[in-house]
């Protein structure tokens, strides 16, 4: 009986929450088409989030492309695939793998930056700072970078894309021997419109739950300093788990379409 | 209401009457009632945890009360709009208890925040740079223009977030715990530099504090916040001289 009331307990919970989350994103649509509009500020982050993640999704990728390539070249050799390679590659890297992994990338070094720093912002007062020095704080801090991260990360994902497939024409010519030039002929006669757009378009989502889920956490931080370490940590565990279920969508409704 | 007569001719410039605030089960404060007059320095004091920050916050807009009202210069807080209240919170300036500087910005950008919605009160003005010196110079330290928060000491954090409090030019100051954190020798300096801002740019302030000589110092008038009202006002030798227990146990120390 007692575990029954817990449990109801965290689901109504949950639900409170993510009705909270909804609203939070409701206020980020009408505050963003409202003037003033912080250019500057969004620019920063812009440059921010790009300069702090670049180099950490640049290594992943160019491993992800290295390891995935050398994992699965024995087994295509094996079927006698070994001509597919490329057009395998990089249908699941432009696809699959390279947008959830950077984006899980960005949610733990963005998504959790975010969290800690409005976290911190809020228990030290400087968010009701701004608001009585007649600043809009959720306009300047939320809006700009939830829009930041929703710019970014595709960006980010179609570099790190870029990156994977290179680290695998590595493998390729070094174990297999082949030109640049025809590895990536290869590679662009296999992908079409139908892998790139939805999977651009699934980036988009990513980087603004990204944005979203680090700046709820971080805008109703509570509870101190030790908040601000739940905050972070929340954001970034929430926003795997939303990534996840984003991406579970998005195929979803790319087979309905295709 | 005053039985002072310096007050017969002055006007309130905010009035809150009845003001009643809850968190959860924590009646926080029960019907407080106050009036700041014109040019005062009123000082409230109170224990830890009476609820002065809430009061002051439910004041400014920053929480939102249960019950009562309050108005900031003939204007009624419950129905204002968005702009109108951004119009408000120029006039009010707010020092908060723990300073509250922007920790990403320097101490020149953290002064200049404020001015970026509110050059309309300056007709437009766009080189900030001598009002931030200004301000600067009436806090002594016109030298950490380009520090960082984190480079200050307290006492000067304090002072900073004075300045930017002062650089919008407010009518009405609300101190929260000016002194708290700081050593004797620091918090009397701030104390002297409330006083010289009040004279050099005649406002009408409120100081939440728990140091009596700073109360002593600063005070026109007290009103001591327990059980969530307004338990007893007067000036500080009133107070003082009470032979209520309650009101003593802030004196005796
Ligand atoms: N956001 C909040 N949620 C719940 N309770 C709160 C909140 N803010 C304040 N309180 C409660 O209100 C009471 C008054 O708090 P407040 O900060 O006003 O005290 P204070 O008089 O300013 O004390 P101090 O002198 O220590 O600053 C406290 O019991 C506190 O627990
Ligand atoms: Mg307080």
């Amino acid at each position: 009986m007692k575990l029954l009331n817990t449990l109801i307990r965290s689901v109504l919970n949950y639900l409170e929450e993510l009705g909270q989350l909804s609203r939070f994103a409701g206020k980020f649509f009408r505050e963003v088409v409202r003037r003033p509009f912080e250019g500057r500020e969004l620019l920063r982050q812009c440059y921010n989030m790009g300069n702090k993640s670049l180099l950490l999704v640049g290594v992943t990728g160019f491993i992800i492309g290295l390891v995935f390539t050398l994992q699965s070249r024995p087994k295509m050799l094996e079927l006698g695939a070994a001509a597919w390679l490329p057009s395998m590659v990089s249908i699941s890297i432009v696809r699959e793998i390279g947008p959830i992994i950077t984006a899980l990338i960005c949610a733990g070094r963005i998504g959790s930056g975010i969290g800690a720093e409005l976290g911190s912002m809020r228990v030290t007062e400087q968010i009701d700072a701004m608001e009585v020095s007649g600043t809009n704080p959720f306009k300047y801090l939320v809006v700009t970078r939830i829009l930041a991260t929703t710019l970014m990360i595709p960006i980010l994902v179609v570099m790190s894309d870029a990156i994977a497939l290179f680290g695998s024409f590595l493998v390729e010519s070094i174990k297999g021997d082949v030109s640049f030039r025809l590895y990536f002929d290869e590679v662009f006669a296999s992908l079409d419109f139908i892998d790139i757009i939805p999977a651009t378009l699934k980036t988009f989502f990513f980087g603004f739950a990204i944005g979203l889920v680090g700046s709820f956490r971080g805008y109703y931080c509570k509870h101190g300093t030790a908040g601000v370490g739940v905050a972070a940590n929340t954001a970034v565990v929430e926003t795997s788990m939303l990534l996840f279920v984003l991406d579970f969508l998005a195929v979803m409704v790319t087979d309905i379409f295709y | 209401m005053p039985k002072n007569p310096i007050y017969e001719n002055r006007k309130p410039v905010i009035t809150i009457r009845g003001l009643k605030k809850t968190f959860g089960q924590n009646a926080v404060l029960n019907g407080f009632d106050m009036d700041l007059y014109e040019g005062e320095t009123l000082v409230i004091m109170g224990k830890s945890g009476s609820g002065k920050s809430v009061m002051i916050k439910c004041l400014i807009g920053l929480e939102t009360h249960d019950a009562g009202t309050i108005n900031i210069m003939g204007r009624d807080m419950e129905n204002v709009s968005e702009d109108e209240l951004r119009d408000i919170r120029t006039e009010v300036g707010f020092l908060f208890q723990g300073s509250a500087l922007y920790d990403s910005m320097t101490v020149r950008e953290n002064l200049e925040f404020p001015l970026r919605r509110h050059k309309r009160k300056f007709g437009g003005i766009s080189d900030t740079t001598p009002m931030v010196i200004e301000v600067l110079e009436s806090v002594g330290l016109a030298h950490a223009i380009d520090l960082m928060p984190e480079e200050l000491s307290g006492g000067m954090k304090r002072r900073i977030a004075l300045a930017r409090t002062l650089i919008l030019r407010p009518r009405i100051i609300l101190y929260d715990e000016p002194t708290t954190g700081l050593d004797p020798i620091t918090s009397k300096e701030i104390v002297l530099l409330m006083k010289s801002i009040q004279q050099k740019y005649s406002t009408s302030s409120i100081v939440i504090t728990h140091d009596v000589d700073c109360a002593r110092f600063i005070s026109d008038r007290m009103i001591l916040l327990v059980d969530g009202v307004n338990y007893a006002e007067g000036t500080f030798a009133e107070l003082d001289a009470s032979a209520d227990p309650k009101v003593q146990a802030f004196f005796k120390s």
